[in-house]
């Protein structure tokens, strides 16, 4: 299917906070749910990597054995395994339970921005400002990357893996799409430096911020753009977007202190959600729920779609 | 053992038990002798051999432990076992009793080799080594510790560790003053002749010497003892026997000398006895030879023997100050020179004293004084003589020297004996070696024609006289080249001999492109001067013209021939084609190469995002990578890995500036778009359309630009190290504007074409550097573009999103012009900003994190902007551009598509500078206001 189906009522976002989770490590430069979406990963600018558990608010575990601080993490699907990407140029791979480290990942010559794992987690893949994307063999004791993709003609600001596809955005304002199944490179030109991308949900659509704050939904096949969000201001900073769980939406930081949410077909601006006075560095939405998280200096924001406590609220809405 | 007498002595030790008596049991009866047998320690008879040593009851016991004995294995591998690879020892095959107490092979705890004292003793060779001296031979341990490997016993390695040196006695160290003091007390004691007053007031000053020398919490290492000889002694001579003395017997010493037994003989004399301390009549002499029949005096064949002759006290003086035991060095012995220390004035360091000669001074040789006139440049001596005036090329002439050296004659070295291998030509040496000869001509004579062979033989006869040209050629040459000069007259044999008989080369350098009549004269030289024709110059010089430009020409002419002569075919008939190719000058770049920027950033000012900003290549993921994603390979068997790769000339700096390839140049059309056609493909033309952007800043660049011709010197300032290379550049493009005859139609030009192009630099640069290439297709191109922007609006109907379709594409075009304006002059903002602001930062950086979080935590800073990496990249793109231009006038190649490359790497470049520059960009930014304004209004 190209689109959703249209819901009978309408969908439902993630307006109301939670909680909030002071990190105690200094400026959190990522948050990201796990696969299930109960825990969510904390990249503090201390060096540490921290697990928290989403409904309680609570930390579950300190990985730490980074040199400088930590940029990007995310886990595997069985949750046996984290991977988390740094300025010290390297990228680690984590046991869950004991925080041990399990590789520790060196080739890359800039500090490394974005790491994601395949869906099985068998491969690592690394953005880096050096403009490589570098695959990581998990399986194998190698310490050399499987494959180098060094297409990229600047540092990549993010990598994302859906299936058989590789999607890369880089600061030389283009997203490439590596099909592995096709064998293929489709290098799509915005001119602008590209800081976040994404796929949706469906696996149809690419949507892709870049710092001349504009979001756009380009159509995966054709490159073609299906939708453009703008109103957000996105100059200077690497901030991240993200679709909702079920393409509905379109959410992307800012760096006035909000988060922006847009309806994906409108692109009208559905939601502008205050987090804070500072730089909405990061965000990341639940894989299912209607949940959000926010990272804002050294706090992470979990939005819900109720709150918790009262029925109020959601009147108001 | 009474009880009376255990109380009269004292007992010492412990007392034996007390012998019980047998009482209680009966005496063992003793066991005959036939009976009594020996058994070993297990009850078995003993045997008294072992089975190698010949036993007599080889079986059982003796044997390996069976009752079989011994028996050959079997040798036995399996897939799961394998044979071990045995190595069977001596030992395998020896029983306890072998290795026994007496067997052959006992077991016993010994001293291991490095705790083996008796492997070298230091003390006791010592002593055996002044024993020596005395004996038969003297020193004869000197060959002994010569081959002894020189290690050392534990006990001594323990000693060094704990800090004892060698030659120091063992034991706390003491104090000087007491030990000397103690010293002195012994002799005075037991000494037989008091030490006389005046050396014991020496004796006191020294003290007083080394007191200033050696303080009170300095202490010595107490004296070595003499070591004691305690071999035994062998041989029947009588204690103290002292054996002949070669030194004695051959030099002769009055035996009437004190005898001192107990000295050892090192301390009387060197360690081997230097002899000469007295004069003797030589002939044998000593204690054991008697006197012979030809001595005269006989009264000491009785050897009389006086007590005076004996030391009464053991040990004598101390030698020296007794620092060292007898193993003195022999210069410490001596009386230090102490007036040299006191005399030193700076600081002594603890533990040395001042040497005692001199150390050698190293003599410093000055360098070589030059001569006054010397200039350090060398001016090779023009090879010009010979050839001149025998009317030679000197290119031939040169080449015959080098090949069979039987041109010249009149080098000294020649006649040298014919010597060297250097002197030899290479056929002697070929012939030395037995190499075949070679293919091709063996000399350059035999390349020429017969008559001009016949000439240089006849020259060679007769260059003896050398001021004399020969031939009637010759003299005419002469008489021509003295229309041109003298100089050029031997510049132009030497374009002819390079010239002459070269076959047509399709691509030869075309100097005067710009002046096409020049050009076609000097191409007629050419022709001419490859038939061979020696008047080529003068006749292919334009009559038409002055006397002064033909002087000119001409001279041009010879040396750009000169300059570009094509390699000789004979010359190059001495060489063969390399087997393979050599893939130094090649490099790898990708296939497929993204095809032009500046389409597709018009179509995403434009957002027609799609087919135009869409391009695919084909891409080989990693065989392990696919299987690791869980994907069949696409490219089986293809062996290649990322974007496929082709083989470039190295030296081209366009390899690696992909991205501003030109128009024409360019890829040749995407598969994918060439498939089908979409509403975007309207035409090939419409992506060169420029936005109304574009339109915008390039007329407010060229105000500045227009402004900025004006002021002379500097094209642009150079406001910061950015830029000074820009400037430098531009300084040098200057130079080459004013060379070029073409300017002012540059400047005309100018003016349409930075209408179309986008932030462009001033045209009249590229004029000047690609003067007359790039005009026609330019001024075309502005004219088609102008016709596609109707077009384009036409076409912005059906431009919608089938999404967005809430704004007008026209509003949405102008919406995006204001944004942009905006955005480029916040950038412009950022840049100027951004000059003191961290340089290591590339691409988007990260917020900063709060305050509050910063104080606490190791955040990096991150304030640098993207405008600061966007300048790296520019700086790069420019050093690439030097290279370029150093190329450029190295190679003197014009090929209009690197020109075109060129073009457009320089217009990036040129917009990105200016944009860095301070100056410019403030202006830009004025002009940009004001048209803002205007268009808003």
């Amino acid at each position: 299917m190209a689109f959703p189906q249209p819901r009978p009522q309408a969908p439902q976002l993630p307006q109301h906070l939670l909680r909030t989770v002071d990190c105690q490590q200094g400026a959190v430069r990522a948050v990201r749910f796990n696969a299930d979406g109960n825990y969510l990963l904390s990249c503090g600018s201390d060096k540490s990597l921290k697990l928290w558990s989403v409904s309680r608010g609570t930390l579950l575990k300190t990985y730490s054995g980074h040199g400088y601080e930590v940029l990007d993490a995310d886990g595997s699907y069985d949750n046996s395994q984290l991977c988390s990407c740094s300025s010290d140029k390297t990228v680690i791979l984590w046991d869950v339970a004991t925080g041990q480290v399990t590789r520790k990942l060196r080739g890359h010559a800039g500090k490394v921005n974005c790491v994601q794992f395949n869906e099985e987690a068998t491969v690592i893949l690394s953005g880096s400002i050096d403009g490589t994307v570098r695959c990581w063999d998990t399986r194998s004791r190698r310490f050399e990357p499987i494959q180098i993709l060094d297409e990229a003609r600047d540092g990549i600001s993010s990598v994302k893996v859906a299936q058989h596809e590789l999607l890369t955005g880089s600061v030389d304002g283009r997203v490439r799409r590596y099909d592995l199944r096709m064998g293929q490179l489709h290098v799509d030109f915005i001119s602008s430096p590209i800081t976040c991308v994404c796929f949706s949900q469906d696996g149809q659509c690419t949507l892709s911020s870049s710092l001349d704050s504009t979001v756009r939904l380009l159509d995966k096949s054709t490159g073609e753009m299906l939708g453009e969000y703008t109103g957000h201001k996105m100059k200077g900073y690497k901030l991240d977007c993200c679709l909702s769980s079920k393409d509905t939406h379109v959410l992307s930081c800012s760096e006035d202190g909000h988060v922006y949410c847009w309806d994906l077909v409108e692109g009208s601006l559905s939601l502008k959600l205050p987090v804070g006075k500072a730089v909405v560095q990061s965000l990341s939405f639940h894989p299912t729920e209607t949940c959000l998280l926010t990272a804002m200096e050294g706090r992470v924001q979990v939005w819900g779609a109720e709150p918790e406590e009262t029925e109020e609220d959601t009147m108001a809405s | 053992m009474s009880s009376d007498s255990e109380e009269d002595f004292v007992s010492f030790g412990t007392p034996l038990e007390p012998l019980e008596e047998g009482a209680d049991e009966p005496l063992k009866k003793p066991v005959p002798l036939h009976e009594q047998t020996v058994k070993d320690e297990k009850g078995r008879y003993q045997r008294f051999h072992g089975a190698f040593t010949g036993g007599f009851s080889a079986g059982y016991f003796n044997t390996v432990g069976t009752k079989e004995g011994w028996a050959p294995s079997t040798f036995v591998s399996s897939r799961q076992q394998k044979a071990e690879k045995q190595q069977a020892r001596p030992e395998d095959f020896m029983d306890d009793e072998d290795f026994g107490e007496h067997g052959i092979a006992p077991r016993e705890i010994t001293t291991s080799q490095e705790f083996w004292s008796s492997r070298r003793d230091e003390v006791r060779e010592k002593a055996r080594a002044v024993n020596a001296q005395n004996a038969l031979i003297p020193g004869d341990t000197l060959l002994e510790e010569l081959i002894a490997p020189a290690r050392l016993s534990i006990g001594v390695e323990l000693l060094k560790k704990m800090g004892w040196k060698e030659g120091q006695g063992v034991g706390p160290r003491v104090k000087r003053k007491a030990r000397r003091q103690q010293a002195d007390g012994g002799s005075r004691v037991y000494g037989c002749v008091l030490p006389p007053a005046g050396s014991e007031d020496s004796q006191n000053e020294d003290d007083n010497d080394d007191e200033e020398f050696a303080p009170d919490n300095v202490t010595f290492a107490p004296k070595d003892v003499t070591p004691v000889d305690f071999t035994p002694k062998v041989g029947v001579q009588g204690l103290g026997y002292r054996g002949l003395d070669p030194g004695l017997a051959l030099l002769g010493r009055g035996g009437s000398e004190h005898i001192d037994l107990f000295r050892p003989k090192a301390e009387t004399r060197g360690l081997f006895g230097d002899a000469g301390r007295g004069s003797r009549r030589g002939g044998v002499a000593g204690q054991a030879f008697g006197v012979g029949a030809l001595e005269d005096d006989d009264e000491d064949v009785y050897h009389k023997d006086s007590m005076s002759r004996y030391d009464n006290v053991l040990g004598g003086e101390e030698p020296g100050d007794g620092l060292y035991g007898w193993t003195a060095p022999q210069q410490y012995t001596k009386k230090r020179d102490k007036n040299k220390d006191a005399a030193y004035l700076g600081k002594i360091l603890e533990g040395f004293t001042l040497a005692q000669k001199a150390a050698e001074e190293k003599t410093i040789f000055p360098p070589p004084s030059l001569p006054r006139d010397y200039r350090p440049v060398h001016h090779f001596r023009p090879s010009l003589d010979v050839s001149v005036l025998s009317g030679v090329s000197p290119a031939l002439a040169e080449a015959l020297r080098v090949s069979t050296g039987h041109m010249v004659k009149e080098e000294p070295q020649q006649g040298g004996g014919g010597g060297g291998r250097h002197q030899m030509d290479s056929d002697q040496r070929r012939t030395l070696l037995g190499e075949d000869t070679l293919q091709g001509p063996s000399s350059v004579m035999e390349l020429l024609r017969p008559e001009d062979r016949q000439r240089l033989l006849n020259l060679r006869s007769s260059s003896s006289k050398p001021a004399t040209p020969v031939s009637h050629d010759a003299l005419r040459l002469a008489g021509s080249s003295a229309v041109g000069g003298g100089a050029s007259s031997g510049l132009q044999q030497e374009a002819l001999a390079a010239w002459k008989g070269v076959q047509m080369s399709s691509q030869t350098f075309r100097p005067f492109e710009k002046n096409p009549s020049k050009q076609a004269r000097y191409e007629l030289y050419l022709t001419r001067l490859k038939q061979g024709d020696r008047d080529a110059l003068e006749q292919s010089l334009d009559p038409a013209v002055t006397e002064w430009e033909r002087s000119r020409e001409r001279e041009e002419f010879v040396r750009a021939s000169i300059l570009y002569r094509p390699t000789s075919s004979s010359l190059s008939s001495r060489f063969t084609r390399a087997k393979q190719e050599e893939d130094e000058d090649a490099v790898e770049v990708s296939r497929d190469q993204e095809g032009d920027v500046d389409d597709k950033q018009a179509a995403a000012n434009m957002k027609m995002f799609g087919r135009l900003t869409r391009e695919t290549f084909e891409w080989h993921p990693d065989k392990l990578l696919c299987k690791r994603f869980n994907v069949p390979d696409p490219h089986p068997g293809s062996g290649i890995v990322g974007l496929p790769k082709v083989k470039r000339d190295k030296f081209s700096v366009f390899n690696f500036l992909t991205a501003t390839e030109s128009r024409e140049t360019s890829a040749p059309p995407k598969p994918s778009e060439s498939g089908k056609k979409s509403r975007w493909d309207v035409s090939d033309q419409e992506k060169k359309k420029s936005d109304p952007l574009s339109e915008l800043l390039s007329s407010a660049r060229q105000q500045t630009d227009t402004k900025l011709e004006q002021t002379p010197v500097p094209a642009l300032p150079a406001s910061s190290s950015t830029s000074s290379s820009t400037s430098s550049i531009r300084a040098e493009v200057k130079t080459e504007e004013q060379t070029s005859s073409n300017k002012k139609k540059a400047e005309e030009e100018q003016q349409e074409e930075e209408q179309e192009e986008e932030s462009r630099p001033p045209m009249d640069l590229f004029k000047a550097i690609f003067a007359g290439s790039s005009d026609e297709k330019s001024s075309s191109s502005s004219d088609g573009e102008s016709d596609d922007e109707e077009d384009v609006k036409e076409d912005k109907a059906p431009n919608l999103f089938n999404i967005t379709c809430n704004t007008s594409v026209t509003s949405s075009v102008t919406s995006t012009v204001t944004s942009t304006v905006t955005y480029s002059q916040q950038t412009v903002f950022s840049s100027q900003n951004s000059t003191r602001q961290e340089e290591e930062e590339f691409g988007p950086k990260l917020p900063p994190p709060s305050d509050k979080v910063r104080g606490g935590a190791a955040s990096p800073g991150e304030e640098s902007l993207r405008k600061r990496s966007k300048e790296k990249i520019h700086k790069k793109k420019n050093k690439h551009r030097k290279e370029k231009k150093k190329k450029k006038q190295k190679k003197h190649k014009h090929k209009a598509k690197e020109q075109k490359k060129k073009k457009e790497e320089e217009e990036e470049e040129e917009s990105d500078s200016s944009e860095e520059d301070g100056v410019s960009t403030e202006e830009l930014l004025k002009r940009l206001k004001s048209v803002r304004s205007h268009q808003t209004r």
